[in-house]
């Protein structure tokens, strides 16, 4: 790159990571530019580069068109599904760290093995199982006690396949922001006086904290991404945003409204992960201190 | 606010008693039988080397751990089960146990808190208990982490003096502090436990912070204690070599019973007077203790109770005193004597050592 005599233009560090970088730049900044530039190219055109307009944005955000509503949902059903898992996790991730002792990596060996098959399977799975004439339905049909819910293809069926897929998300971070407040200061804040209530408020909850919140970003990150969810078990009764997004790419060949659709959800859940991350301290959380 | 300062002379009169206890866990058989009276305002310190069970001890007291058998008592009543939260007692841990996302400040008023004390009170016995402890006021806010390891210290009995615990009970809180910082807050704590009048239960394993600190001093071993008693009774009158050797250096003779020659030390071969104490009468092995500091050069061969000959090997300088190392055939015997008393021993010189009866004590083997 450069005569060895010389002094050396470029730091030694930099040389190292050039290899790396350059395969960041062209592996995940360019695919974004193009995504960004997409997104303000002429509506139904593949003008990028070439045009600049906000038309898309706007079409987004009119509120004659039902793009929107589509985020609504998105939002919506992953913040439902952040809080609900954060209530079923939390005493599973105490129970794995304090009361299940030996059986405690079968429990999560128990949580990790759904992983190991598709998700859609997993989804198709479900409505089998709660399919006219499937498992519950037969089952209750059998019995005798009348035909099963109709629970299929609605907007809380989705919300139940995404609480079912995203478990394992919330449940790690959780066990381990869990497993990081030492026993000594709990044994300490009820030595000092505390009941359960106060030592949970005061002492385990705040450290523990870093661990929900990575668990809580996680789950939404991800939950706000969900498609299949929606799809499979929620039969379309909701469209959620990635889904509009690639209906937009596909059916209606309209690249530049679905660019316009990506650069909002990425605006949306970079802003949000870079507020939780700049309120916590990484370093705590993977125990380098 | 009651003042944690209060002169109110006590009796000494046992605060905490225990009564034959027993903690098992599972095959292990943590603290096996241990009675002990500890008195109202004393410092008592426990002492032993890992394993032997005085943790577990100091978490029965504070209500951490139940006894399996036994019986503690505080001032006459049974407490085998009351929760710490609920006991006049306040444990600073090994690890301090500070709060790290809590202030100076906060932490020490958590146990205020918890008792609703309102904020405008907390902060004024915070910061009076800061003063106490010699640390400045404008701490209240800081981060406690950023507190050194002194500082911390310092934090973690604020905090433990905030619950105004009747008895303070100590996990080797210095134990991960350098030597000088040791040295002060040994002092330091001393002090603390004067000013205050509460009852002090100190664990440790270093000989040096129990001999400082202490009005008593319990060995353990093995879940059991051995001796107890002042600091100078245990240093001087040790009851087992385990305690001898456990406190300081010491020159151990193993000595053999001999029909016709009564005790003598089979390492030396030389004669020993031995005036051995009625409970060894019937043993048949015992080993004679003697430390280096009792041992002195002889000049002549009954100029002490015993004398015995070696060369001198070696000798270490330990800045005020000078510790020789004199092997007497395969034996090595440890002489320690002031500087100020310290003559030219050569290396390899020929010398006479020797000690007094009275100086030197026998433990059964």
């Amino acid at each position: 790159m450069h005569d060895s005599d010389a002094p050396p233009v470029v730091s030694t560090g930099l040389r190292y990571a050039s290899p790396v970088l350059l395969f960041l730049l062209l592996g995940f900044l360019a695919p974004l530019v193009t995504v960004v530039a997409y997104a303000f190219a002429s509506p139904k055109s593949f003008e990028v580069f070439t045009s600049f307009t906000l038309a898309n944005f706007s079409a987004v955000l009119d509120s004659s068109n039902t793009v929107w509503t589509s985020f609504v949902w998105s939002l919506g059903l992953a913040a439902a599904c952040t809080i609900i898992l954060a209530l079923i996790a939390y005493p599973i991730a105490y129970g794995l760290n304090h009361a299940f002792g030996r059986f405690s990596s079968l429990v999560s060996v128990l949580f990790v093995f759904p992983l190991f098959i598709s998700e859609n399977v997993r989804l198709y799975g479900w409505v089998q199982f709660f399919i006219k004439n499937g498992v519950v339905d037969g089952l209750l049909n059998a019995l005798g006690l009348g035909p099963g819910p109709e629970v299929l293809y609605t907007p809380g069926i989705t919300l139940f396949g995404m609480v079912y897929v995203y478990l394992p998300f919330m449940l790690f971070p959780m066990t381990l922001g869990l497993s990081m407040v030492p026993r000594d200061l709990i044994d300490a804040a009820a030595d000092l006086g505390a009941g359960r209530f106060m030592v949970w408020r005061e002492v385990e909850l705040p450290l523990a904290m870093p661990g929900i919140l990575i668990g809580m970003l996680l789950t939404f990150v991800l939950a706000v991404g969900a498609v299949a969810e929606a799809k499979i078990l929620g039969g379309q009764s909701v469209i959620t945003v990635v889904h509009d997004i690639e209906i937009a790419f596909t059916y209606a060949q309209d690249w530049p409204l679905g660019a316009a659709l990506a650069v909002l959800l990425v605006l949306i859940i970079g802003g949000l992960t870079l507020a939780v991350l700049s309120r916590l301290d990484l370093d705590r959380v993977l125990g380098r201190r | 606010m009651s003042s944690a300062l209060n002169d109110v002379a006590k009796a000494p009169l046992p605060i905490l008693q225990l009564v034959d206890v027993y903690k098992r866990f599972n095959e292990f058989t943590a603290v096996s039988g241990i009675s002990l009276n500890i008195l109202d305002g004393e410092f008592l310190t426990v002492v032993g080397p890992s394993g032997s069970g005085k943790t577990t001890l100091l978490r029965m007291l504070a209500g951490m751990e139940a006894p399996s058998d036994g019986n503690i008592t505080l001032r006459g009543e049974l407490i085998n089960n009351v929760p710490a939260k609920q006991r006049p007692t306040c444990l600073v841990f090994q690890s301090l146990a500070l709060f790290p996302h809590k202030t100076v400040g906060e932490n020490i008023e958590f146990p205020l808190k918890v008792k609703s004390v309102p904020p405008a009170q907390r902060k004024e016995r915070a910061l009076e208990l800061l003063r106490m402890l010699r640390l400045p006021e404008s701490y209240y806010g800081k981060n406690v982490m950023k507190c050194s390891g002194g500082e911390k210290q310092r934090v973690a009995l604020a905090r433990a003096f905030a619950y105004d615990p009747d008895v303070l009970l100590f996990d080797e809180p210095l134990s991960a502090l350098d030597y000088k910082l040791k040295k002060v807050l040994e002092k330091e704590l001393k002090d603390l436990h004067r000013e205050s009048g509460k009852t002090f239960v100190y664990i440790t394993h270093s000989l040096e912070e129990a001999m400082v600190m202490s009005d008593r001093i319990a060995v353990m071993s093995a879940g059991k204690i051995v001796q107890i008693g002042t600091p100078e009774s245990i240093y001087a009158r040790p009851e087992t070599e385990f305690v001898a050797e456990f406190f300081g250096e010491v020159n151990k003779f193993p000595l053999v019973r001999d029909p016709e020659r009564g005790w003598f030390s089979a390492d030396t071969d030389s004669a020993v007077t031995l005036t051995l104490p009625d409970s060894l009468q019937g043993a048949q092995a015992a080993t004679l203790i003697v430390r280096p500091e009792y041992m002195r050069f002889a000049s002549a061969p009954d100029e002490f109770d015993n004398v015995i000959r070696g060369s001198v090997f070696n000798e270490y300088s330990l800045g005020s005193r000078i510790q020789y190392q004199v092997r007497c055939g395969e034996k090595s015997v440890l002489i320690e004597i002031p500087r100020t008393l310290a003559r030219d021993a050569a290396l390899d010189q020929q010398v006479m050592i020797g000690w007094n009866a009275a100086d030197a004590f026998v433990a059964e083997a």
